[in-house]
């Protein structure tokens, strides 16, 4: 049974109950293919928190179904066993920030996820410092955060979330705190890693500088999604 | 999370904040430092009082007259209490297992030789006080084993009386007066010490026939025995309360072994211990405040870290026991450097003051350590049970 690649078909997400709920997600659909990098833009209150959590399996949606390759996820209320264990093995996060642990240094900020699932130390140090030659930051392997440059930070955020090899990376704004030219070598990374690992990569952004990249969009607006094919224009 | 794997993130937590660190275990080490300090303190004076106790022997016992047991007898009835006779202890000689007797009659008076003058105890005594005080004589010998009831008027002096009247000079066959009556010094004892402030060389031993006459009284204060060793107490108890019980006709005395004082006198130092060892306690309490403040706070700083391990699939368990163990590695270092504090303060209050001694059980050095660990798991708590329940994707947006 493969993994690979991202699937959800009317997926609905209701907070509360009676007159005060709160219809956050009203049935999105979306697919990603392993390999593939999408966008996922929408303003502010439009679902996008909401349709994040439950693709990160931080909480589960009400409605719709979910499937990692033939993998299901949710199914219209059930849902699989150990959504942490799911989150910590199929699922990488990169965020707008990197969040690296200052007390850490990149090989173990790195390793941190293979450590959490229980994996032997040399093991886990071992992955991050192949990540760590692939996103061309080994040389930093021993320093601590705070002694990286903003770029580098990102990509040892990334490379803690390519670690576990996930089937799907969500990244929530990786671009916003960069300048152009780094915001689009954070791009370029994603894609390479995209293809080289066969990972389902969703950008969520609102970063103009990036849009243009991906070649297929999807718009999520009071709930509910659009897709849309996007110019691709930096890997042309 | 491999056990090796969460104590090294624990420490590096712990150490990247090299400060706050050293100051939150420093408040433990301080309660620590008191507590061992002050139960060191306690335990040293608690051994001292013993010994100075068992001093003279553990195989004693001690008859004195009356009972300390109520008797439903209304008081107005007239008292059928027979005193403790010189009889009575000859008596006592008979009984086999007993090794020596000692009848006491004790009081106070003026020990004088040529112009000098020195009041001091004055102890009415039988012969066997060497063996039955466990006491030595350092010159010339102890009073004689004369018949006790018309005992020759022998002297012995005890080592500051000899100093005090006698300087260099040796007293030995020298005359003295003591109450007035004069008595041939035939021994000096060799220095005891003092026992509890009370000093046992300023004293003069005299027969106990002659401290009756002396101080006006029909009958003794005690009888003292030593008994063998390895034969039961309460074997000897029997024997001696069948034996005056016999001749007294009713029981009229009380009994207290060695045992008995040495058991009333250790729950009472006990509580000593206990009483100091909490005012230690107080100390611990605040650094246990610190703990607990300290770790609340580093939860609200760091919770992009916590939301960061929630997303990436740390259990909340995981989250806790990483709090929690930076919590107690803060404690066990604050914990063992409270020990070398109380433990150095301990010692080198036994060379500054050494009238005041001082004695650190290993077994108080193992439960400081582990109070210490324990103080650290319960502030640790509370914060990182609040830290794993943050929802990651909301601590990370918080940020």
């Amino acid at each position: 049974m493969t993994d690979k690649g991202i699937l959800i078909k009317g997926l609905k997400k209701r907070y509360g109950k009676g007159d005060t709920a709160v219809d956050a997600l009203k049935g999105v659909d979306m697919q990603v293919s392993p390999g593939e990098v999408v966008g996922l833009i929408g303003p502010s209150g439009s679902g996008k928190s909401t349709l994040l959590k439950c693709l990160g399996a931080v909480i589960e949606p009400t409605e719709g179904r979910m499937t990692l390759g033939n993998k299901v996820i949710y199914d219209n209320g059930w849902k699989v066993n150990d959504l942490r264990a799911l989150r910590r093995d199929k699922i990488g996060f990169i965020f707008q920030a990197p969040y690296l642990i200052p007390f850490l240094d990149v090989t173990d900020n790195v390793a941190l996820l293979p450590m959490l699932a229980g994996k032997p130390n040399a093991d886990s140090r071992k992955l991050a410092v192949e990540l760590l030659q692939a996103l061309d930051v080994a040389h930093r392997a021993k320093a601590m955060p705070s002694e990286l440059s903003g770029g580098e930070q990102q990509r040892v955020a990334i490379a803690r979330g390519l670690v576990n090899r996930p089937p799907v990376i969500l990244a929530d704004e990786p671009t916003a705190p960069l300048d152009s030219e780094r915001a689009l070598a954070v791009i370029r990374i994603l894609n390479h890693m995209a293809h080289q690992y066969e990972t389902a990569i969703i950008v969520v952004t609102h970063d103009e500088k990036i849009i243009p990249t991906f070649k297929r969009i999807y718009h999520i607006r009071d709930g509910v999604t659009y897709e849309e094919a996007g110019e691709g224009r930096v890997f042309e | 999370m491999r056990v090796a794997d969460a104590i090294r993130l624990s420490q590096s937590g712990v150490f990247s904040q090299k400060m706050r660190s050293f100051l939150t275990a420093l408040g433990i080490a301080v309660g620590i430092a008191s507590v061992v300090l002050l139960t060191s303190i306690g335990e040293g004076i608690h051994q001292f009082v013993l010994s100075e106790f068992t001093q003279f022997g553990t195989n004693l016992m001690g008859i004195n007259p009356g009972v300390t047991k109520t008797h439903g007898t209304p008081g107005a009835m007239i008292s059928n209490i027979r005193p403790l006779t010189i009889e009575d202890s000859l008596a006592l000689k008979e009984i086999p297992e007993i090794l020596g007797v000692v009848p006491l009659v004790q009081g106070n008076g003026p020990v004088e030789y040529k112009e000098k003058t020195r009041r001091t105890y004055i102890f009415g005594v039988g012969h066997k006080v060497p063996e039955v005080w466990q006491m030595r004589v350092m010159g010339g010998r102890f009073l004689p084993d004369d018949d006790p009831r018309s005992a020759r008027p022998f002297a012995v002096l005890g080592s500051r009386v000899r100093e005090e009247l006698f300087k260099s000079d040796n007293p030995l066959g020298k005359l003295v007066r003591i109450g007035g009556e004069r008595y041939r010094i035939i021994g000096i004892m060799e220095s005891k010490g003092q026992m509890l402030g009370f000093d046992l060389d300023d004293a003069v031993y005299i027969p106990v026939a002659r401290a009756l006459s002396m101080f006006n009284r029909e009958s003794l204060m005690e009888i003292d025995i030593l008994y063998m060793k390895g034969i039961s107490t309460d074997q000897v108890i029997k024997k001696v309360k069948t034996l005056l019980t016999g001749r007294h006709g009713t029981e009229d005395y009380t009994i207290t072994t060695q045992e008995q004082m040495l058991d009333v006198l250790g729950s009472v130092l006990n509580i000593l211990t206990l009483a100091v060892g909490a005012l230690g306690g107080i100390s611990l309490f605040v650094g246990a405040i610190g703990i607990l403040t300290i770790m609340t706070i580093a939860v609200q700083e760091r919770t992009s870290e916590i939301g960061l391990l929630r997303a990436i699939g740390a259990g909340r368990g995981q989250i806790l026991l990483l709090f929690i163990g930076e919590a107690i590695t803060l404690s066990a270092i604050g914990g063992f450097a409270g020990l070398l504090l109380g433990m150095g303060g301990a010692f080198i209050l036994s060379i500054a003051v050494p009238s005041l001694p001082t004695h650190t059980p290993i077994l108080y050095v193992f439960y400081a350590e582990l109070l210490a660990v324990f103080i650290g798991l319960l502030s640790g708590v509370v914060p990182a049970w609040r830290a794993s329940r943050m929802d990651p994707v909301e601590a990370l947006r918080s940020e």
